[in-house]
């Protein structure tokens, strides 16, 4: 049978790792789902559904999630033009980055920049992917649900596609 | 006499495939392999870290019932299992290594604070970070 595979499969599930950590290797690259899903084996038409039953979000979102926490990570350990960092982390414009940093982080890059480099930081003995992974966004919601949200929900905000 | 932790494992999906990884690719030795019926006590050691047992463990009856063993088996292989962390004198000389040996790097050797790092899974999904030595 040619049917949905079965998300609880463990050789599944490893395949689908493969995908996540790939993503998570060069998050600044463009991960449309054909990519996605041959470096997993699985067909396109059930890779975006068997990678949200195993890991709780769409690939996408979770794209999204990690050029977040790299961007947040070079506002806060280095010096470079907000552009620069926009550009090394995905995106193709300071425009889209600036929204989508606020729609997730609730911040601009800049006041982000600037509240993290008062705050002290006691986790220097913690290897650093341990330390990023503990600053990443939680995004449970699409970005444009997430905005309409915070719109009062009166379907006035922008359809964005999450896509980035 | 040493006091501290003897052993210490992870769940593997298949320890023929775990000991294969553990000691054909990165170098480990056997230190214990006892079955008992369908259970096996699999442990590995680091070269020169004697005090200490990696063990590689099946999750399976009688240790756990089925069903646990089934939700075990799909947490590793998603990679959630906690962090593990391999300490080597030279990172990009073992990454070299490991890399014709067949192993699933998924970070290159980065430098950053003092120190060079890169990431790999074992075949059941577990994630290693490989870090040089200070």
């Amino acid at each position: 049978m040619a049917g949905r595979p079965n998300s609880h499969d463990p050789k599944l599930l490893r395949r689908l790792l493969r995908a996540k950590d790939r993503m998570d290797a060069a998050s600044h690259e463009e991960w449309p789902v054909e990519r996605l899903a041959s470096v997993s084996g699985v067909s396109e038409a059930h890779f975006a559904r068997s990678f949200k039953d195993a890991f709780g979000v769409p690939p996408h979102r979770y794209l999204l999630t990690r050029r977040i926490e790299r961007a947040k990570a070079l506002l806060r350990d280095t010096d470079q033009p907000i552009i620069d960092i926009a550009l090394q982390t995905g995106w193709n414009s300071l425009g889209t980055f600036g929204r989508i940093f606020r729609d997730i982080t609730g911040e601009s890059p800049t006041e982000l920049r600037a509240q993290e480099r008062t705050g002290d930081h006691a986790l220097n003995e913690v290897p650093h992917c341990f330390v990023s992974a503990a600053h990443r966004p939680n995004l449970k919601m699409a970005v444009s649900e997430k905005r309409r949200r915070e719109a009062g929900d009166n379907g006035s905000a922008p359809d964005d596609k999450e896509v980035p | 006499m040493s006091q501290g932790v003897g052993v210490s494992g992870i769940y593997v999906r298949d320890q023929d495939e775990a000991l294969a990884f553990y000691v054909d690719k990165l170098g480990f030795s056997v230190h214990t392999d006892a079955k008992n019926g369908d259970y096996r006590w699999l442990t590995v050691q680091f070269p020169q870290q004697t005090s200490f047992q990696l063990g590689l463990f099946k999750p399976q009856p009688p240790t756990v019932d089925d069903a646990t063993a089934e939700m075990l088996h799909e947490m590793v292989a998603k990679g959630a299992m906690p962090p593990l962390v391999l300490i080597v004198d030279d990172c990009r000389a073992a990454y070299e290594r490991f890399c014709k040996a067949g192993v699933e790097f998924t970070q290159e050797p980065v430098e950053r604070y003092g120190s060079v790092d890169a990431s790999f899974r074992d075949p059941s999904g577990n994630g290693w970070k490989l870090i040089q030595a200070r």
